[in-house]
């Protein structure tokens, strides 16, 4: 996984608190820069994609790793 | 990207319902849409300060209960006292076990992201409701200030 340079766990939290906590999280960070995301709800994959599109913020990564989902958001 | 709008109406003031518009909003807001939902009817009830919301079997045949009671279980008997305070009790600790937010959580998150939460005025004076009794920020509204904001939405929802 690329570097990041702010993490935020959402494990256990269930939609759409992942995605509403990634925006909190990315709007007091600076423009290029990469949030580390982690999540075990399964339709946060889908709503991470979404997000990305509609909001301009990059989506770097997003894969599955030791039954969680991990997602790389580039601040635009 | 010009900024996008929604619109919901909230006309249902039970715990289940109470979901709907709020995920939607909150939701929307962190999309980057210009959000309002105008509360009316039954809806009011999610303005409330003091959020007092239930859930019952009663009337909803699709509503999954405890070892698929909603099988077996006689309608009739859903009507009991205390059974609506017992299941309103088992979604709450099922939702909190799912990680899934509170109604007080996600409206705090709506406020938040600056969502227009406006109370229809007419419903307030048709059940003597106490503005006193709602949350901060609350507007009071008809429905022809809806229109102002729903006519120029990209999405309009009546929940």
């Amino acid at each position: 996984m690329a570097d990041f340079d702010e993490e935020l766990d959402a494990s256990g939290l269930n939609c759409p608190l992942p995605i509403l906590r990634a925006k909190k999280a990315l709007a007091g960070m600076d423009a290029g820069k990469v949030l580390h995301i982690i999540a075990t709800d399964p339709g946060s994959v889908k709503d991470f994609e979404a997000f990305s599109k509609q909001t301009g913020n990059e989506l770097m990564e997003s894969k599955e790793e030791g039954g969680k989902f991990h997602f790389l958001i580039k601040k635009v | 990207m010009e900024e996008k709008k929604l619109a919901i109406i909230a006309t249902k003031g039970s715990l289940d319902w109470a979901y709907p518009p709020f995920i939607l909003a909150s939701t929307a807001a962190a999309l980057g849409y210009e959000t309002q939902i105008f509360f009316t009817f039954y809806g009011l009830q999610l303005c409330k300060k003091q959020l007092d919301l239930k859930v019952t079997p009663l009337g909803n045949p699709g509503m999954p209960m405890p070892m698929g009671m909603e099988k077996w279980f006689p309608v009739i008997l859903t009507a009991l006292p205390g059974m609506e305070a017992m299941m309103t009790a088992m979604m709450k600790k099922k939702m909190a076990d799912k990680g899934v937010a509170s109604v007080d959580e996600l409206r705090s998150l709506c406020v938040e992201a600056e969502v227009k939460l406006i109370a229809c005025q007419m419903t307030v004076d048709l059940f003597d409701m106490n503005p006193a009794d709602f949350i901060e920020g609350l507007e009071f509204a008809g429905a022809a200030a809806f229109f102002e904001f729903a006519g120029e939405s990209d999405i309009c929802l009546y929940i």
